[in-house]
């Protein structure tokens, strides 16, 4: 996914549109949202994503005000709202079911919210043609809800929630009542509405695909509390629980126990290219690298952050920063090869592994995986290996990669571009692996039931604390 | 399609039979020629002409009208308000209780609701007259009305309140703008039928009635004691007519624009 420079939620100076500050709601006994706490910024097109009873449709109605925080603040260009009736915030709302007037044309819809301020006559009319020719509806003006198609209805909601230019808006599920097809082209469509109008997009979804993208951030819930927020391509590269990764997108995820490697051992064991001695272009561990790297002062050992995360911080809260999750940059031995697919693997010597990380024990009588990307804080510790099935290699021979893995062909599933073999490996797990169908179906090589080996780098998958 | 049995065939008669022979005798003898009302003597209009030479019976024709027309209205507006607040206001306290005494005089005898009004009216020094007929038609045709307008409302879209609230329209823009003019044909029909229950009252409206006030049950029934006339046959077929155009007119209506509507949705999805 192309990445904008757009990112003012990275800029300490940036001012955000939206503050929620210690925001409870309950029902009765039941809580909806759990002192949540967040900011989002002008320009941004923000996606609350999360199975239903999350809470995301419950936060978006708070910023709506059809309902009140029990608790905490939430700050519209810096005043608190939570209590303003709806009527009265500069907040305009896209129903999940579109709430199309029945009995009101087209362009009394849209007419409606403009016609509220009491503007006058030809002010309205002007606002009104202009939405009929952003949402492309200027042929439907004088039809009723019930005279238009899905799609057309969907647009006319659209036009309606933007006629009084809000600074923020809100989609409700907008997309959730159209077929496949005509979704994904109002997709990209309201992404261009966005960038057209410059409003501030808050979307509610628990379409994955969907949230991943319109959005510049997305923002996944459970339980009422927010567990990661970052951009699209984090969120699914680098989650930072085993929910995440799990909700997001189709993973493996392998149980085991985390062993610290040796941080030189490799590089001094087999004679590694020059360039790759230098530290900059091999970092240790990218993350915890980065963070020594950002933060001034001593950073504490592995046994001094465990004893931290584990011991201190639930007595005396915590006082280290959490680094907030990025991308890992890309290791060498991820850029000098082109990943294994179906055709053999190019020779990946051992020597190309990154150095430092973690040792995966998931298996009785197997080999340890690499991880060079793992946290050292996490040595000894239940530890999940979040796999894409995209970043297995398959192949019927055994490659010569850092992690390979035998199995055996359980399913196919053929999905035209893209197949996804179903592979049971040694210990009785089932791992996905998925391979583009470069080559014609009929000269595939692997078919159920064939040994094959699952290749992967040192750096492919996501290592997470076991919940 | 199955074959239509003589079981079917006869329930079907007898149903109908006991349904409408009574009316149909009605009608008929409304056209007799003899004063006797038992007793066929050749067609004849003249019951007709002489029920429209009779004062007593177009004066009470037009209390009615009048009684009816006012209670309708005053019920149509106190019950929607009330079906407003059941459906909307959610839970609070007596919720249960409040709804429950809102449809209890569907079920309580005439009797007991035209006595306890009687003396009500008594007791505060109300005069008798077409007021307190008014009144009393309002209280017990109110609870209808509500009932009708809650069931379309348990059904109407909540969210269409809240996108007009969140379009900056006030609570009261919202429920006059939007959930009115959708709610309508139910609070019509909640008119008519209310407009309907007060035509032919006779039980309360005899309770609640004083001089000058004589409704067209009232009229009927005092003049049936003194022995049936043709001309009350006349009267009643008069009323009858009037009721079947009514329906047949409305439900034709209602089913044309049904027609309609499902057309305009089809053609919608054809040019999408």
């Amino acid at each position: 996914m192309a990445e904008s420079d757009f990112a003012p939620w990275n800029d300490p100076e940036a001012k955000p549109l939206i503050q929620f500050k210690g925001v409870t709601k309950r029902f009765g006994d039941f809580t909806a949202i759990d002192d949540l706490t967040q900011d989002i910024y002008e320009r941004e097109f923000f996606a609350l994503l999360g199975p239903s009873g999350c809470g995301k449709t419950t936060l978006m109605r708070m910023l709506a005000g059809f309902e009140e925080p029990t608790e905490g603040q939430i700050l519209l260009n810096g005043v608190d709202i939570g209590h303003v009736p709806p009527n009265k915030r500069a907040v305009n709302m896209m129903f999940q079911s579109y709430a199309l007037f029945p009995h009101l044309s087209v362009y009394d819809n849209i007419a409606f919210g403009l016609r509220r301020e009491k503007k006058p006559k030809d002010e309205v009319h002007a606002r009104v043609k202009e939405m009929l020719r952003l949402t492309r509806l200027e042929r439907f003006a004088q039809r009723k809800p019930h005279q238009i198609s899905g799609g057309q209805r969907q647009r006319v909601a659209l036009a309606r929630s933007l006629a009084k230019a809000p600074k923020l808006l809100l989609l409700d599920e907008p997309l959730g009542a159209l077929d496949k097809k005509l979704r994904e082209e109002t997709q990209f469509e309201l992404m261009d509405i966005q960038e057209k109008t410059g409003t501030t997009f808050i979307i509610v979804t628990h379409d994955q695909e969907e949230a991943m993208t319109v959005a510049s951030r997305v923002a996944v819930m459970d339980e009422g509390r927010i567990v990661q927020v970052a951009t699209p391509d984090v969120i699914y590269e680098a989650p930072n629980s085993v929910y995440v990764a799990d909700f997001i997108g189709d993973v493996n995820l392998i149980r085991g126990t985390a062993r610290l490697r040796p941080a030189q051992a490799a590089t001094e064991a087999a004679a590694p290219p020059p360039e790759q001695a230098s530290p900059e272009t091999t970092p240790a561990a990218p993350v915890a690298k980065e963070a020594a790297a950002k933060t001034d002062g001593p950073q504490p050992n592995p046994l001094g952050r465990a004893l931290h995360d584990r011991i201190l911080s639930p007595i005396f809260g915590t006082w280290l920063e959490e680094e907030p999750r990025r991308l890992p940059p890309p290791s060498a031995a991820e850029t000098a090869k082109t990943p294994a697919a179906e055709t053999p693997a190019t020779p990946a010597h051992p020597q190309d592994i990154p150095p430092g990380g973690l040792e995966i024990d998931w298996s009785e009588g197997q080999p340890a995986l690499l991880a060079a990307n793992g946290d050292p804080a996490l040595d000894g510790e239940k530890v999940v290996l979040a796999l894409r099935p995209e970043k297995l290699g398959i192949a019927k021979t055994r490659p010569d990669a850092p992690n390979t893995l035998k199995g055996k062909v359980i399913d196919i599933a053929y999905l035209g571009n893209i197949s996804t073999y179903h592979v049971e490996i040694e210990g009785g797990v089932m791992v996905k692996a998925q391979a583009a169908n470069t080559r014609r179906i009929s000269r595939r090589d692997i078919t159920w039931e064939d040994e094959v080996w699952l290749s992967f780098t040192a750096t492919a998958g996501v290592i997470l604390k076991d919940e | 399609m199955r074959r239509f049995s003589w079981f079917n065939a006869t329930s079907l008669t007898l149903g109908f039979a006991f349904l409408y022979l009574p009316m149909i005798l009605l009608v008929v003898y409304s056209f007799n020629e003899s004063r006797l009302v038992t007793v066929w003597a050749g067609f004849s209009t003249k019951w007709y002409g002489e029920l429209l030479q009779n004062e007593e019976f177009l004066d009470a024709a037009w209390v009615t009208l009048k009684v009816a027309f006012f209670s309708s209205t005053i019920a149509t507006v106190l019950g929607t308000m009330a079906a407003y607040v059941m459906i909307r206001a959610g839970r609070f306290p007596g919720r249960t209780l409040f709804s429950g005494m809102i449809y209890a005089p569907l079920v309580m005898p005439e009797v007991i609701t035209g006595l306890s009004l009687l003396l009500l009216f008594i007791g505060i020094g109300l005069d008798r007259g077409v007021l307190t007929v008014v009144l009393a038609h309002t209280t017990f045709s109110m609870c209808y009305v509500s009932v009708v307008v809650s069931s379309r409302l348990s059904t109407f879209d909540q969210a269409l309140e809240e996108a007009a609230l969140d379009l900056g329209a006030s609570p009261f823009e919202s429920f006059t703008l939007i959930t009115l003019p959708i709610i309508a044909p139910a609070v019509i029909s909640g008119w008519l039928l209310a407009f309907t229950l007060s035509l032919d009252d006779l039980v309360i409206a005899s309770f609640t009635t004083g001089p000058g006030a004589t409704t067209l049950p009232i009229k009927v029934f005092s003049a049936v004691r003194l022995g049936v006339s043709p001309e009350i046959n006349a009267l009643s077929t008069l009323l009858i007519s009037i009721v079947t155009v009514g329906v047949i007119t409305a439900s034709l209506v209602s089913k044309r624009a049904a027609v309609q509507r499902r057309r305009e949705e089809q053609a919608a999805q054809r040019t999408a």
